[in-house]
């Protein structure tokens, strides 16, 4: 069998490097690749706890995880797709009307 | 080494590298593929797990609806720029070194912390147990991502609607 502390570990290596992923790129549709990945990092800490624990709850959850980031992700790509249209770029360093 | 000790560092090892692949990808469509890799690693985990519904829910909403939108979205806005990586001097230095020692000490602290290893799960868990908890305690949550549905379907309607 296999430990829960290898999935754990897994989870944080995964979470790390979505979080890397989020800081060092510039397309905003790959930050939110990142985002993603974190989620799905994070939905692998569920179903470890879910699995040593005996409990259900975790899978639940995990399940509430991927439904709403079925609606983000759906609301946020129409954003990106506004920013896109109105901003011709997709680089975020442009992005960048607040500043001053 | 048993079969699960090896499946499990197959499909972990395909997950890491998937998740490196995202990061060092100058395309996005190229991370997206990527990211699908990821997915479906992951689903071959909680397979491995015994998280049969989990899994095939990953599948399907994960890989085949959240990351075709994300195609689709990369094709619409025509993304095939290819993002220069100049790092500032501070983030190639000191940055990208903090957050790598970062991560290794993350993975050692969490690696030592003394989980339940000896919990065995008994099989895959039933969906019918699994779909009893959804609609009796949690029926409320449940609910209310319907409504989180409808109101997500509505503003991406009304968001990406072209002015007439």
């Amino acid at each position: 069998m296999v430990p829960a502390s290898y999935y754990l570990v897994l989870s944080t290596v995964l979470f790390g490097l979505g979080v890397i992923g989020f800081v060092l790129k510039r397309n905003i549709i790959t930050i939110f690749m990142a985002i993603e990945l974190m989620l799905n990092a994070v939905n692998l800490a569920f179903v470890t706890a879910s699995r040593s624990l005996g409990q259900l709850q975790g899978q639940v959850f995990v399940f509430f995880v991927i439904v709403v980031a079925a609606a983000e992700a759906a609301v946020g790509l129409a954003i990106i797709i506004l920013v896109a249209r109105n901003r011709q770029t997709l680089n975020v360093e442009h992005l960048d009307l607040m500043k001053h | 080494m048993t079969a699960g000790l090896l499946f499990f560092f197959v499909l972990a090892g395909v997950a890491v590298t998937g998740a490196v692949a995202l990061i060092v990808a100058r395309h996005p469509i190229h991370s997206a593929l990527a990211l699908i890799v990821v997915m479906v690693a992951l689903a071959g985990l909680y397979l491995l797990q015994g998280a049969d519904f989990i899994a095939a829910v990953q599948i399907i909403v994960y890989g085949g609806a959240i990351m075709v939108l994300f195609v689709f979205v990369i094709m619409l806005l025509n993304a095939g720029v290819e993002e220069r990586t100049n790092l500032s001097r501070m983030a190639r230095y000191v940055g990208l070194p903090l957050a790598i020692f970062l991560l290794l000490e993350l993975v050692y602290w969490v690696g030592r912390a003394p989980a339940a290893a000896a919990v065995a799960s008994p099989g895959p868990v039933e969906t019918r147990a699994l779909a009893k908890m959804l609609f009796n305690e949690f029926v409320f949550p449940f609910e209310l991502t319907s409504l989180l549905i409808l109101i997500a379907i509505l503003g991406a309607l009304v968001l990406a609607k072209r002015e007439s």
